[in-house]
């Protein structure tokens, strides 16, 4: 049953990329609804609601991030697919999850958080600095299990 | 690296000199007005609301005949635009003569009339092509509307709705009034939801074929024309394009005015500036011969400012040190490179009261970390390069711009020191168009080491960063406490943490955990060892004493203690923080890599490579936005967070001084700062 080891593999690639995407189009979709809003009072404010949307827009890099390492880890971009057992495929598989699931949770709440900053600017354009952090700081979980879904997918020997 | 110190400027002068005193100030606009008399019997506030709202109109009037002008004489803008700053005019130039500022006056309201009158004729237009459309059905009549019948006869116009056939009306006539001596009935026309009718009856039986008509749901046309319709049309058409030609010449008139922009540019700020003056007018107390002004300047031009009123006037000038609860404005002193943070650290809270300006240490960190966390010696380059073409290119743009470029300028040159030692130069792309196109192995080689091939190193270095910008931070506090002399509050909350967060780390380096991320094994000599445990261990059992030292209470005491011991899960999760280190330097890196491949994906031939260019360009201009923002945003999160959280509080009043502000010119003066 060697055939299942790639399977799973590819399932947590596809589980990373899919799942943080998802939070994150989800994420500045709300928040671009928010910043349209802003726009259409006060078109100087662009560059400032365009950042804010932005911000949950980076899980969906890191799950794509991951899911890359992880292709390329068993082989699947090169061409070269690596003989893998099924318990390698299920740790990648398992490597995945964190960017996957807590990237989906935090770009949605990051998005409603930057639709409240989105408000600060819209009231206070000066507190611009502030009105970033507090997205921001949602974001810190997302780079946490990236990181945590970096360190096991390239650790793992294949 | 200063806030710079502040006075108080006191002016008694006499009133006959208000107006050159007060522009001066204004020209030199170097001190920040800050009443300090209440009135009483003697002094009083003049209200000047008046004027200034009459100033206050001037300039709206002219900002929106720009607006105007804007409209119909478009005034080509280029993307960057908003960098050229405002146009530097001679002193001489601006304050021009009245009577040409009242010619401009009158143009601005010439303008404006213009815009308006357009805009009521083509409210007018709008009305006339809803009459000539409500005309439409009746086209083909070629009596007038109004007409009424002949001496015997009735004709009634209207509407029936839905299509109806001539002998569906008739019978319809004859069901509803079946006694009727004579009927005539026209269909004028027909569309699916109405028809338009003529209907002749005799005059006598008119009342009776209305009332039959309408129990159908006939509609009398909601106007009436005198003309015919055809001939009412002509003539609507013919008015909207009168109104059409005087709209087209007004206009070109309005277009004519294009060449006075500047003129009105010049009278919109002049009597911007005139207003902010009359506002500080209603501020200053004033007896019946005298006026005092007081206010806020930085000590070192305080001399100028003496010297140029002494020189000039009759007027008693007091100036004063900031007294302890007095809270001065904030003006910050840094040098070029340290400047350029500084809307980093305003954006966050200029330094309060008693407050350090962290603004040099914290720029070496700012642009240490933005190039860590971006790391790629092309993006480095291409950023650096942008930023100096700006700036050599628009001298003239706005100050906070100018210094955020700046800050971008080094984070650039930052960032490519980073891609050199990390070895990425968008990315892989080297090696990629090297194997793909010329099939030979070409990689640059790190300088240092590949964070990708090795994170792990990657991640105790970033950390590392992270400690010891985390214990710069306490330093800070504790030079802020020392310089306040409050040496048992530096050794408490600050010895004491050092203390123990050495001791800590002295123990952690050689245990198996470290060892493993690491993945090297560090002993460290027994001395070391030992020292590191006693002072863990010496630093906790210090804070848990002496941090809740205001206490009398000794439970309280030691509560309180074990609190602020527990911080020290604050510290542990800080430098994990600093972990985003090394993820958005591989997001980066990554991302470039992804790309890349895509690119190659069509293989070497002709157009292998126009797709490879294409990508390239379009892929790494993506990669570079989203990842500057990201790199940009998480700095500012390390240091406002991790950084500041250690011994910072912000909450200082920027200095703004009363002077020249003007929204499109700049006036040549001298400088005093």
């Amino acid at each position: 049953m060697s055939e299942l080891g790639i399977v799973y593999a590819l399932l947590g690639a596809a589980l990373a990329a899919l799942l943080a995407g998802a939070g994150s189009a989800y994420g500045v979709a709300v928040a671009g609804q928010a910043a349209s809003g802003v726009v259409t009072e006060d078109p100087s404010k662009f560059a400032k609601v365009l950042i804010l949307q932005l911000l949950p827009g980076t899980q969906g890099i890191y799950g794509l991030l991951v899911a890359f390492i992880a292709l390329s880890k068993v082989g699947l971009l090169g061409g070269n697919v690596a003989d893998l057992d099924v318990t390698t495929g299920l740790l990648i598989l398992v490597a995945c999850l964190p960017i996957g699931i807590v990237g989906l949770i935090s770009a949605r709440q990051q998005g409603k958080t930057s639709v409240a900053a989105i408000g600060i600017v819209a009231k206070k354009p000066e507190e611009f600095g502030k009105a970033m952090l507090f997205p921001a700081m949602v974001e810190t979980y997302a780079i946490l299990a990236l990181l945590i879904s970096i360190l096991a997918v390239s650790s793992i020997p294949v | 690296m200063a806030v710079l110190q502040m006075q108080r400027i006191s002016i008694c002068a006499l009133k006959k000199d208000r107006k050159a005193i007060l522009e001066q100030l204004q020209n030199m606009g170097l001190m920040e007005i800050a009443p300090v008399l209440d009135e009483d019997s003697d002094f009083q506030r003049t209200d000047t609301g008046n004027a200034r709202g009459r100033f206050e109109k001037i300039v709206a009037n002219a900002d929106q005949a720009l607006d105007i002008l804007q409209m119909y004489a478009p005034q080509k803008k280029s993307f960057l635009s908003g960098l050229e700053g405002k146009t530097l005019i001679e002193k001489n130039l601006y304050e021009q003569d009245s009577e040409r500022r009242d010619a401009v006056i009158r143009l601005i309201h010439q303008i404006t009339e213009k815009n308006k009158e357009i805009a009521e004729h083509k409210a007018e237009i709008l009305k006339l092509e809803n009459q000539t459309e409500s005309l439409a059905p009746w086209l083909s009549l070629d009596i007038p509307m109004n007409f009424h019948g002949t001496n015997s006869t009735a004709l009634l116009l209207g509407s029936m709705p839905d299509s109806m056939t001539l002998e569906q009306l008739y019978a319809f006539a004859a069901e509803q009034a079946p006694d009727l001596e004579a009927l005539d009935i026209h269909i004028i026309s027909a569309d699916k939801d109405a028809s338009y009718i003529a209907v002749l009856c005799l005059k006598k039986e008119v009342e009776k074929v209305e009332e039959a008509f309408r129990a159908g749901g006939f509609a009398k046309p909601s106007q009436a024309v005198t003309m015919v319709p055809a001939k009412a049309k002509e003539n609507l058409e013919e008015q909207i394009k009168q109104l059409n030609q005087k709209i087209k010449k007004m206009e070109e008139e309005i277009k004519s005015f294009g060449e006075s922009r500047e003129d009105i540019r010049l009278i919109s700020d002049y009597f911007r500036v005139r207003a902010d003056k009359y506002e500080v007018l209603g501020e200053i107390p004033q007896s019946q011969k005298t006026f005092v002004i007081s206010g806020y300047a930085p000590a070192k031009v305080v001399p100028a400012i003496e010297k140029e009123f002494r020189e000039n006037y009759d007027l008693v000038l007091d100036i004063v040190d900031i007294q302890e609860e007095e809270e001065a404005p904030v003006l910050l002193h840094n040098n070029q490179f340290s400047e350029s943070v500084e809307g980093v650290l305003a954006s966050y809270g200029l330094p309060g009261k008693g407050e350090i300006d962290p603004t040099t240490v914290m720029s070496f960190f700012y642009v240490f970390l933005f190039g860590l966390m971006l790391s790629d010696a092309a993006y480095g380059f291409l950023m650096f390069a942008g930023c100096a073409v700006l700036i050599k290119k628009f001298p003239r743009m706005g100050n906070s711009m100018k210094k955020s470029l700046r800050m971008f300028m080094y984070c650039g040159i930052s960032t490519l020191v980073w891609g050199i030692l990390f070895g990425g130069y968008f990315g892989d792309a080297v090696a990629v168009a090297a194997e793909t196109f010329f099939y030979t192995e070409i990689t640059i080689p790190a300088l240092w080491f590949v964070p990708l091939d090795d994170p792990m190193r990657m991640l105790v270095y970033s950390m590392l960063f992270g400690v010891i910008h985390l214990f710069t931070g306490l330093f800070m506090k504790g030079y802020m406490l020392i310089k306040d002399k409050k040496y048992l509050d530096c050794f408490c909350d600050v010895g004491l943490w050092l203390l123990m967060l050495v001791g800590l780390i002295i123990m952690l380096i050689p245990s198996d955990i470290f060892a493993s991320i690491a993945q090297a094994k560090i002993t460290l000599p027994a001395v070391i060892n030992s020292f590191g445990k006693c002072a863990a261990i010496g630093g906790a059992i210090g804070i848990l004493l002496m941090s809740g030292r205001t206490s009398k209470n000794i439970a309280a005491r030691l509560a309180l203690g074990a609190y602020d011991l527990y911080n020290v899960t604050g510290w542990l999760s800080d430098v994990l923080s600093y972990s985003r280190l090394l993820a958005l330097g591989l997001a980066t890196g990554v991302i470039a890599s992804v790309i890349n491949q895509m690119g190659s994906m069509v293989g070497s031939s002709v157009f292998g490579v126009i797709v490879f260019i294409a990508v390239f360009i379009f892929g790494h201009a993506f990669n570079m936005a989203i990842n500057i923002l990201g790199a940009y945003v998480h700095t500012n999160r390390l240091q406002f967070v991790e950084f500041f959280g250690k011994f910072y509080e912000g909450g200082g009043k920027a200095f703004r001084p009363f002077q020249l502000n003007t929204k499109y010119v700049d006036v040549k003066e001298e400088t005093y700062l």
